[in-house]
């Protein structure tokens, strides 16, 4: 069969909502494509378990502490689910974990921004987590088999992220002068980041985006982040507190509300490493691979030990 | 076939424009194998494909699927099997394997048309 009659299919079964499998044939863009945005989602999670963790010993509560304990876990588990959606695409783990330690890959730029404060554990919850779930829900129907079934069962578990969170701040919001101050501050620092984990906007794209047609992607960033406004722009009246842009505005005609321009400069200047943090989450992922290293090594001699004496056993 | 995909999603940054650095960081570690996870979620019922990890040997999938897999109560027992040993039909033989099925209609009770005095057949 031409290359041409492969492509038709793989499209005709995409438009009949068909599920694409590990073993079907695919384009290779659309293998490559897949791989890079999976994989590099599975950085997040892993990343994104370090801002949260710098904060496990200062919890402010025993329950507060196992709260964040179960969502960093969570994270860790989100990671594996999505390493292993990116493995069934022909690529090793250790490419992976490779490719993120060397700076290759990329993860979501949101964790390369310091938390400075308890807050800000709330503020991530409810901002970064929820921005998170709008593209994640909508990832539950992308047309990669595995790369669906991961998100469903991440989304499943997301929703407590967000939750526990906005609960945060809700307790923040109605405490002392002290505590509100630090809720509107975590909200302040946090807002723009996440508007900015949409990515850049619709309008940069050059290009027919092979993506939705691929339905790789459903929603196109401007979308997302529109949704995203709305819904924060409502919740956070019940905190009590505001978002830091004098312009957005409800908009009576578009049934949206407007909002301001957000920093391209900083959102590149992020994402090509110059972040607040890029530096030091890549040197706590190399420490936490290196000084592992030992224990992996350790396993695998103890299993193959094991093995063998069970051999000769059976001889 | 050559296909640009220039519209950059959340997580999905090209690597042209993501200034990663090029020095390789390569490990020489021999990797643990990979499990497929199979969980059941309550008595009487089957066990369930969930996902898969890594784990140096059986003892260790499983309670590594413990921990990533039943977190929620998800399930009371798990089966890890190794992937290699897993054999999976081709995708490309479906037609000759599945489409037959189609046109067995007979094989389903609905194919016969009963008098209504025979109730419950």
């Amino acid at each position: 069969m031409q290359v041409q009659d492969l492509e038709k299919i793989f499209q005709e079964k995409v438009d009949q909502e068909i599920k694409i499998e590990p073993r079907d044939w695919m384009p290779e863009a659309y293998r490559k494509t897949n791989l890079r945005q999976i994989s590099q989602h599975a950085h997040s999670e892993v990343v994104g378990m370090l801002p949260e963790g710098n904060w496990i010993t200062r919890a402010p509560s025993l329950k507060r502490k196992a709260i964040l304990i179960a969502k960093v876990q969570d994270e860790g588990g989100h990671g594996l689910y999505l390493y292993s959606a990116a493995e069934t695409l022909g690529m090793s783990r250790e490419q992976m974990i490779d490719d993120l330690l060397s700076g290759k890959a990329k993860y979501s730029s949101i964790f390369n921004y310091p938390t400075l404060s308890w807050a800000d554990m709330g503020a991530i919850g409810w901002l970064v987590d929820g921005a998170a779930i709008l593209n994640q829900v909508m990832l539950c129907r992308t047309s990669y088999g595995p790369y669906s079934r991961a998100m469903v069962r991440i989304c499943k578990e997301e929703s407590f992220h967000q939750r526990q969170g906005f609960e945060a701040l809700l307790v923040l919001s109605r405490g002392t002068a002290e505590q509100k101050a630090m809720c509107q501050d975590a909200i302040n620092r946090w807002w723009w980041p996440s508007l900015m984990m949409f990515g850049p906007k619709d309008s940069e794209s050059t290009n027919s985006d092979q993506s939705i047609k691929w339905k790789i992607k459903r929603k196109t960033n401007d979308e997302l982040r529109q949704s995203f406004v709305d819904m924060i722009a409502f919740q956070v009246k019940v905190l009590g507190m505001t978002l830091p842009d004098p312009h957005l505005k409800w908009n009576e005609e578009r049934q949206h509300y407007d909002f301001g321009e957000i920093n391209w400069d900083e959102f590149w200047s992020v994402v090509k490493g110059n972040g607040p943090c890029n530096k030091q989450r890549l040197a706590a992922r190399r420490k936490a691979h290196e000084e592992g290293a030992w224990v992996r090594e350790a396993a695998m001699a103890y299993a193959e030990k094991k093995a063998a004496r069970e051999k000769q056993k059976a001889a | 076939m050559k296909i640009q995909i220039r519209k950059f999603h959340y997580g999905d940054i090209p690597e042209e424009k993501a200034g990663g650095q090029t020095s390789y960081y390569k490990s020489t570690e021999q990797s643990w194998p990979l499990w497929e996870v199979f969980i059941r979620s309550k008595q009487g019922l089957d066990h369930k494909h969930a996902g898969s990890l890594h784990a140096a040997d059986a003892r260790m999938a499983i309670e590594n699927a413990r921990d990533v897999y039943t977190r929620r109560q998800e399930g009371i027992s798990i089966w890890v099997v190794e992937s290699k040993n897993i054999h999976a039909s081709d995708p490309s033989e479906s037609e000759s394997l599945y489409e037959p099925a189609a046109d067995k209609i007979y094989r389903h009770p609905s194919f016969y048309d009963l008098p209504e005095e025979v109730k419950h057949m």
